[in-house]
Parts: C-alpha cells; structure tokens; sequence
C-alpha cells in the first residue's frame, strides 16, 4: 500500500480505537472510568516490544547480508521503540496515580522492566552517536540491538524475583480475562498502536532515504 | 597456533603489562575501599545486614566498571587494536583474553574488599562468595565486550557506564537476592553472545 494512503488508514483505526474505548466499552467495576487507559497503555507497551524485536531481527539481517538499508531499518524501529518506550513510561505513571495514588510505583514489574529498557535503548542512541558512520558503526549498533533483545526476558525475570506482585494480571493460561466487548476494544486498539508504528516507521524510513539519497547527489556534484 | 594458545598469549600479555605498569589494579583496590568507607557514613546507625549488602553489590558494580574503563586503553593509545585485528587469529580469542584478564582485576580486587567489608559491616556467608563469583562471569564477559565498543567512540570513557549499567541491574538482582542459579543462567546466556558477536564489534568492514 501508498504511504499517504497507509496513514489515511491508520488514522482511521486510531479514530474508530478512541471511539471504541470512550463510548463503547463499559466501565470496569473495580477501577471505574481510569481503567480505560489500559486500552492505551498495553497495546503501546506490546508495539514498543514488536519494534526492539524487529530491530533486532534487522540488526541481524545485517550482521549476515552487510545491507546497509538493514542498519537504517534496525535504527528506525529502534527509535520509534523508544518513542513508545517512553509514552508506556508516561501512560503507566498516570494509570498508577489514578489506581494507586501514586506516580511511581517499584512493585509493578512492567513498568520498571520498561525503565531498564528505556535506559538501555537511550544509550544505543549514544553509543551510534558517538561513533562515525560506517561500517563499524553499523556493526555496533546490531551487536547492541541484539544484546538489548536478550535482554528483555532476562530483565523481565530478574525483576519479577526481586518483587512482590501487584500488577493485575489480565492474560493467564486460561485465556484473556475480558468481556467480550472489553477484548474486541483491546483487539481493535492494539491493531491501531501497530499501524501507527508501521506508519511512523515508513515515514522516518523514507526520510531518512531521502537523506542519504540527496548525501550521495551532494557528493556527485562536489 | 591454536586458539588456546592464542588466549593464554594475550592474556599473558594483559597480566605481564598490569604486573609492570600497575595501573589498574592498585585504582580499583583503592576505589573499592573509599567507596565502602563511604558507605559507612552513608548507612545510618543500625542498617541491617540486607541493607550493607546491597550496597556491597553496588561498590562492586563500580568497582569492575573503573577495571573495564581501562581494559581497552593500551589497545587504543599504542594503535594496537589494528594489529590484533590484522593478526591470523580468532578474534574472539581477542574478547576471551581480555576477558579473563578483566576476571583477575576483579578477583584479585575482590579478595581484598570481602574481607573488608565483613569487617567493616556484618559478616559474609559462602552465597555471597559463591554469588560475587558468579557475578564476575558476566561482569567481564559483556563489560569486556561493551569496553571494545566504548574505545571506538568519540565518548570513551564517558560511554562505558551508559552502555554497561542497564546490563548490570538482573546482576545486581541476582546478586543481592541470592539467586544462584540466575546468576548461572545470566552467565551462560550473555557469555555466549558475548563470544559470538565480538567479532563484529571489532571489524571495519
């Protein structure tokens, strides 16, 4: 599909998502109204989860075919990871002071396994900014996409070790435990976090081609 | 040469040119003891066991982190990283050695800031040894790894602890829970990657 019309169908999803979460799906009984937020807050964090993975798979394809589009794909999806790193920081925060009262909280394990991650990320952007483009630089950002992707369940576990639960577990071995309508909003958000993300994702992409397209022109004319 | 002898090579040259110059390890010694007298006038009066071990871990975190800031610098100033790269070896026999030149450091580092702290502050059990060891698999392995990426920026020494920190919390987790066999599994994943991928870390093309 066209880009323009890609983001014309995203839009649309995103549309029909807030529509579904503000007047379709009913309040929960416990947490009430503020509960609507986990229509938002999960898909985002699941979407960050796809971009490091799909970073990573790029930084690998790069590591075996030495294609320096894989390089910009694995940085791009790493930083639109990032992007939606940091909105499960902020949307997290607020569903904790509304449910908690409080802003921050160490007892729920999703929300500093994306602390870990955020920090992790944001030092791959120091770590490729710091180096001069090439070759070499496109060799360590893979090995750290790569790392960064191990690094998730490790992380994951080890801080499930370190605390007590708190976090409501929605997904069980028995299956989602939503409604029907609550799973059909949640199904219908997440497929609009995941085209966003393949929107922006294509844009930044085609930017950056852009790019270093007009780089090359440049240095022909010089 | 094979490639174990290629690894006891460099690493040779590692422990010959530290017995020499001793410029790590008597920093890191020193470092490790103000940083836990530090953490004398940090604790209040009648902080637990749990809570002078916790920062046990974080002295030594930081400890191995000064080590491997310095792992690389000989490489990098003498240009030595071109000839080993050039040299007809393994490269990850490049990584191993270093690596097990890094496990010294914090060994030998080690061994003087356990007794130290159990005299300083409470009393330390086998599982803490045994933890501390474990830990400092994976301190060299990936440190190591992440000490080659640093050199080649324009950061250096700057970068290191960016880069490495995020990778030390499930080893600090491990290490102040008491999870042995985390601290295997950490090992065994990162130790893996680590030899893997070094090769990548250190070509040009």
């Amino acid at each position: 599909m066209k880009l323009p019309a890609f983001a014309a169908a995203t839009a649309g999803l995103v549309a029909l998502a807030v529509a579904l979460v503000f007047f379709y799906v009913p309040s929960d009984a416990d947490q009430g109204f503020s509960q609507r937020i986990f229509y938002f807050h999960v898909p985002i964090a699941l979407t960050s989860y796809v971009c490091f993975g799909w970073g990573a798979w790029k930084a690998l394809r790069y590591l075996r075919s030495r294609d320096a589009r894989a390089d910009t794909e694995s940085y791009v999806a790493i930083h639109q990871g990032v992007m939606f790193g940091a909105l499960t920081l902020i949307t997290g925060s607020i569903w904790a002071k509304a449910s908690w009262g409080v802003w921050w909280s160490w007892g729920e394990n999703q929300l500093v396994l994306f602390l870990v991650l955020f920090l992790f990320y944001c030092a791959y952007f120091m770590l490729r900014f710091s180096v001069d483009a090439g070759a070499s630089r496109a060799n360590m950002s893979a090995v750290y996409a790569l790392f960064g992707v191990v690094l998730i369940p490790v992380s994951f576990l080890a801080i499930r070790l370190s605390q007590n639960f708190i976090h409501p577990v929605v997904f069980n071995s028995h299956g989602p435990q939503m409604t029907g309508a609550q799973f059909l909003t949640f199904c219908v958000s997440f497929a609009a976090v995941l085209a966003l993300f393949a929107t922006l994702y294509r844009v930044e992409l085609a930017g950056k081609r852009i790019d270093a397209h007009l780089r090359e022109l440049r240095e022909l004319l010089a | 040469m094979s490639y174990f002898g290629d690894v006891v090579a460099l690493t040779r040259k590692d422990l010959l040119l530290e017995l020499r110059a001793k410029e790590t390890l008597p920093s890191m010694l020193l470092f490790v003891l103000a940083a836990l007298t530090i953490f004398h006038f940090a604790l209040p009066r009648g902080a637990g066991h749990t809570a002078a071990l916790g920062l046990l871990w974080s002295a030594l975190i930081f400890t191995a982190l000064l080590g491997l800031t310095r792992a690389f610098v000989a490489e990098r100033e003498q240009g030595m990283f071109d000839a080993l790269v050039l040299a007809p070896c393994d490269r990850s026999a490049i990584w191993l050695a270093k690596s097990l030149a890094v496990l010294a450091f914090l060994a030998a580092a080690e061994v003087v800031a356990l007794p130290a702290f159990a005299a300083f502050f409470s009393g330390i059990g086998g599982r803490t040894i045994a933890a501390v060891a474990l830990a400092d698999l994976g301190i060299a392995a990936v440190g190591t790894l992440f000490g080659a990426m640093a050199v080649a920026g324009r950061a250096r020494e700057l970068l290191l602890p960016l880069l490495f920190l995020p990778m030390a919390i499930p080893i600090v987790v491990g290490g102040v829970g008491g999870y042995l066999w985390f601290l295997v599994l950490y090992d065994a994943i990162f130790v893996v990657l680590a030899w893997a991928t070094f090769e990548y870390v250190v070509a040009e093309v």
